[in-house]
C-alpha cells in the first residue's frame, strides 16, 4: 500500500474529524456548563443542514456564507429552548431531562419529514468537486473549507470563554453553581447563553457538513450517536477533548476503511469508545469527577 | 308470530349478522368484485427515489388495467421506509386490512421478508423488482416477474463482452465495488461464480470493495479503488451511493475507462442525471429494461405522461414497468379466477400467460418455482442526459462509447 494513499486517507479523516469535532464541541459545552445532555444534538444539526439548503436554493447563498444567518438563528433558538423548555427541568431527575430531549429530537425528525419529505437534499457548488493537488496527494477543497470553518469557530469559542467577562461568568457557573449564584450571576441567563453557543457550534457544523454529505431527516440520530462517541472519547465537558475526539474518530474510521474493510469503520470507532470507557472513563482530556 | 316462529326469526337474523365474522375470510373475499392490491415500496429512506419511481407504475395501473381487462383494482399503498422490519410489519398490516395480493418491494431484503409473511398468511405475493433467491425457497404463494441475481449477472456479463467487442476494447483489469446488502451479496456471489468461466471476458478483478448502501462518504473506498489502477470500475450500486461514488471519483480525479454495472439500479435513475449533470454521462448499466416500441409501453406511456406531466418515462421505465406488470399479473389472474380467494388466485397466477408486455423478454409465464424466465437485459449508457439503449444492436438507439471520453491513459 503506497504512502500517498495512506496520506490521502489520513488527511481526509483529519478534515472530516474536525467538523465532527465542532459538532461534538456544542454537546460538550452544553453538558459542561448546564449539565444537561442534549439528545437532540444531531437533529439540530440536521435542521441547520436543511436551513442551508433552503438558503442556497432561494438565494444561491454559499453554505459558508449561510453560516452567519444560520448561526444567529440557532443562537436565538438555543437560547429560547433552554430558557423556555429546559430550564424547568434542570433540577429534575436525569431521566426527565433525557425524556424531554428525546421527545424534542423525535418532534424535530418528524417535523422535518412532514415539511421536506424523505428525499435527500444537497447544495451544489463548484468547489465541491474540486481538489488541491500536492504532488500525488489530493485534498478535497470542500473538506478543507469545512475544517477551516470548524477550527475558526472552535478558536473563537475558546477565546470567548478565556477572554471575555461573560465567558468567565459561564465558566464560573460550570465550576461552582452555588458560588455563581451567591456572587449574583444570572445563572438562568448564562445557561441559556451557553445553550445558544452550543447551538451555534451545531449550526456551523451543519452548514459545513452539507457540502460533504446530502441531508435527509433520518440523519439526526446518526449524528447524535456520533457526537456522543466523540465526547466520551475526548472527555465529556472538555472543549479540547471534543475536537481531539472528532479527529481521532475521523482518522480511525478512515484507516479502518483502508486497512481492514470499509464496512468496519463504525466497528473501530465503537471499539475505541469501549477502550476509553475501560481504561480512561473520564475521556482522553476529561477530568476525574 | 308465535314464540317458536319468533325464536327462529331471531336465530336466522343473528346467524346472518354473525356470518361474516365467523366465515372463513376466503369465502367473504370470494364475493368481492374488486381486487385489493397491497403495494409495498421503499418510498422513503435511502431507496426513496427508486421506491417513488416504482410507485408511479403502481398509480397508473388501476386505470390502464380497467381499460385493458375491465378489472377493478384498489391499491393499498404502504411505505416500507427502506427497512426490512418495516416491510414485514406493513405486509402484515395490509393483509389484516384485507389485501388480496401483495406487490413489491424493489429491495431484495424487504422482498424476502414480505415473501415470508405472504407464505405464512397464504396470500399471493408478486415480486416486482428484487433479485435475491426468493423463488428458491419453495414458497407456494410467491411469484417474481424479474430476473434472479444469477440471470442479471449472466446477462450483464454477456453484455459487457458484447460492449468490448462492439467498441474493440480489451480492458485487462477491473476493480469491483458493491453495496453490502442482500442484493449486493447475491450479485457478488453470482459474479464470483460466473466470471471465471467466461473466458471471452478479457479482464480479471484486482480488488473487491464492499460498502454500506446507506453510506454518506465513500472517500476511503474510492481511494482504495483508484490505487488498484484498474482499467475500469465494475459497480453494483444503489442510487444514493452511486451519486456519492461518482462525486468522489471526480474529486479524486480518478478517470478509469468507464463505470459498468453488470446489473444494478442507480446510474440510469433521473436523480443521478439531475444531481451529477455532465458527470452522469457515459456510465453504463446492463439491466432488465423496457421495450420502448411495445404496444403496451405506448399505452402505459400515455397514462404515465397524463399522471406525471413533468416526468419522462425513460427514467422510470424499468421501475414503473416492472411494478405495473406485477399488478397486471395479479389483475389478469383475478379476471380468470373470478375470485379473491387466495388459493384460487394463487392457482390462477400460476397459469399466467401474458404475451403483451412492456418489458424486454418473452412471455410472462411462471415456472414451477414461481419465476418468470427469459426476461431480457439491455446495455444502457447515459448519453446526452438520457439513459440510452446501446446494446443489443437490434434494440439500440445509439452506439456505445467506451472508453469514456474522460479516460486518460
Amino acid at each position: 500500500m503506497s504512502v500517498d494513499l495512506v496520506a490521502n486517507v489520513v488527511i481526509g479523516g483529519v478534515l472530516a474529524g474536525l467538523v465532527y469535532g465542532l459538532m461534538a464541541l456544542g454537546l460538550s459545552v452544553i453538558f459542561g456548563v448546564v449539565r444537561v445532555v442534549n439528545f437532540a444534538h444531531g437533529e439540530m444539526m440536521t435542521i441547520a443542514m436543511y436551513a442551508t439548503t433552503i438558503l442556497f436554493a432561494a438565494f444561491k447563498l454559499d453554505p459558508f456564507l449561510a453560516m452567519l444567518p444560520v448561526a444567529a438563528a440557532f443562537f436565538a433558538f438555543g437560547y429560547a429552548l433552554q430558557k423556555g423548555l429546559i430550564n424547568p427541568f434542570i433540577t429534575r431527575p436525569e431521566h426527565s431531562q433525557f425524556m424531554l430531549l428525546v421527545a424534542v429530537a423525535i418532534i424535530m425528525v418528524n417535523g422535518l419529514l412532514m415539511i421536506f419529505g424523505p428525499d435527500a437534499r444537497s447544495v451544489q457548488t463548484e468547489y465541491q468537486l474540486e481538489s488541491y493537488e500536492f504532488g500525488k496527494i489530493l485534498v478535497d477543497k470542500a473538506r478543507v473549507y469545512a475544517a477551516a470553518a470548524a477550527v475558526i469557530t472552535a478558536s473563537a469559542l475558546f477565546l470567548f470563554f478565556k477572554k471575555t467577562l461573560t465567558g468567565k461568568a459561564i465558566r464560573a457557573c460550570a465550576d461552582n453553581h452555588l458560588g455563581a449564584r451567591i456572587v449574583g450571576l444570572n445563572v438562568k441567563h448564562l445557561y441559556a447563553l451557553t445553550f445558544g453557543l452550543g447551538s451555534v457550534c451545531v449550526a456551523v457544523a451543519g452548514c459545513a457538513m452539507v457540502v460533504l454529505v446530502d441531508v435527509t431527516p433520518g440523519l439526526g440520530p446518526y449524528y447524535t450517536l456520533l457526537a456522543f462517541v466523540i465526547v466520551i472519547v475526548g472527555g465529556l465537558g472538555s472543549m479540547g477533548g471534543a475536537l481531539l475526539g472528532g479527529v481521532l474518530i475521523g482518522v480511525s474510521e478512515a484507516l479502518a476503511g483502508l486497512f481492514i474493510a470499509p464496512s468496519a469503520k463504525s466497528m473501530v470507532s465503537f471499539g475505541l469508545l469501549i477502550l476509553v470507557l475501560l481504561f480512561r472513563p473520564q475521556g482522553l482530556l476529561g477530568k476525574r469527577p | 308470530m308465535d314464540r317458536r316462529q319468533f325464536s327462529k326469526t331471531v336465530a336466522a337474523a343473528g346467524a346472518a349478522a354473525l356470518a361474516p365474522a365467523f366465515s372463513p375470510f376466503g369465502i367473504v373475499r370470494a364475493q368481492s368484485q374488486k381486487l385489493k392490491v397491497g403495494v409495498l415500496l421503499p418510498r422513503s429512506g435511502y431507496l426513496g427515489f427508486i421506491g417513488q419511481s416504482c410507485q408511479k407504475g403502481a398509480e397508473l395501473a388501476p386505470g390502464v388495467i380497467k381499460d385493458m381487462l375491465g378489472v377493478d383494482i384498489e391499491l393499498m399503498n404502504a411505505d416500507i421506509e427502506s427497512n426490512v422490519d418495516t416491510a414485514r410489519t406493513r405486509a402484515e398490516r395490509l393483509i389484516q386490512e384485507g389485501a388480496n395480493v401483495l406487490v413489491g418491494a424493489f429491495d431484495s431484503g424487504a422482498s424476502m421478508a414480505i415473501a415470508q409473511v405472504a407464505e405464512q398468511r397464504a396470500i399471493p405475493h408478486i415480486v416486482n423488482i428484487a433479485a435475491s433467491p426468493i423463488t428458491e425457497q419453495g414458497y407456494k404463494f410467491v411469484f417474481r416477474n424479474f430476473q434472479t441475481a444469477p440471470d442479471i449477472v449472466r446477462n450483464g456479463l454477456d453484455l459487457i463482452g458484447d460492449l468490448f467487442q462492439a467498441t474493440k476494447t480489451v480492458p485487462r483489469t477491473a476493480v469491483y465495488m458493491h453495496v453490502n446488502d442482500t442484493f449486493g451479496q447475491a450479485m457478488t456471489k453470482g459474479i464470483n461464480a460466473m466470471l471465471p468461466a467466461r473466458t471471452q471476458l478479457p479482464f480479471r478483478i484486482v480488488d473487491d470493495i464492499g460498502y454500506d448502501p446507506a453510506t454518506k462518504d465513500l472517500s476511503v473506498e474510492v481511494s482504495k479503488a483508484k490505487a488498484s489502477n484498474a482499467d475500469f470500475l465494475l459497480l453494483v450500486c444503489r442510487l444514493n451511493d452511486s451519486i456519492v461514488l461518482r462525486r468522489e471519483m471526480i474529486k479524486q480525479r480518478w478517470n478509469p475507462m468507464g463505470i459498468i454495472s453488470p446489473g444494478s439500479p442507480g446510474m440510469y435513475e433521473e436523480q443521478y442525471f439531475k444531481t451529477l449533470g455532465k458527470y452522469s454521462e457515459h456510465s453504463i448499466s446492463n439491466v432488465p429494461w423496457y421495450n420502448p416500441t411495445a404496444k403496451l409501453t405506448k399505452i402505459v406511456e400515455k397514462a404515465f405522461v397524463k399522471q406525471n406531466p413533468k416526468d419522462n418515462l425513460v427514467f422510470h421505465g424499468l421501475n414503473a414497468g416492472f411494478t405495473f406488470e406485477a399488478i397486471l399479473v395479479a389483475a389478469d389472474a383475478f379476471k380468470r379466477a373470478r375470485s379473491t380467494d387466495p388459493k384460487t388466485l394463487r392457482d390462477a397466477i400460476k397459469q399466467t400467460n401474458i404475451t403483451e408486455k412492456m418489458t424486454l423478454g418473452g412471455t410472462n409465464k411462471f415456472n414451477d418455482k414461481g419465476q418468470v424466465e427469459g426476461i431480457g437485459s439491455a446495455c444502457v449508457q447515459n448519453l446526452n442526459g438520457l439513459p440510452t439503449v446501446v446494446l443489443p444492436a437490434n434494440a439500440a438507439s445509439a452506439k456505445p462509447i467506451f472508453p469514456a471520453p474522460y479516460y486518460k491513459t
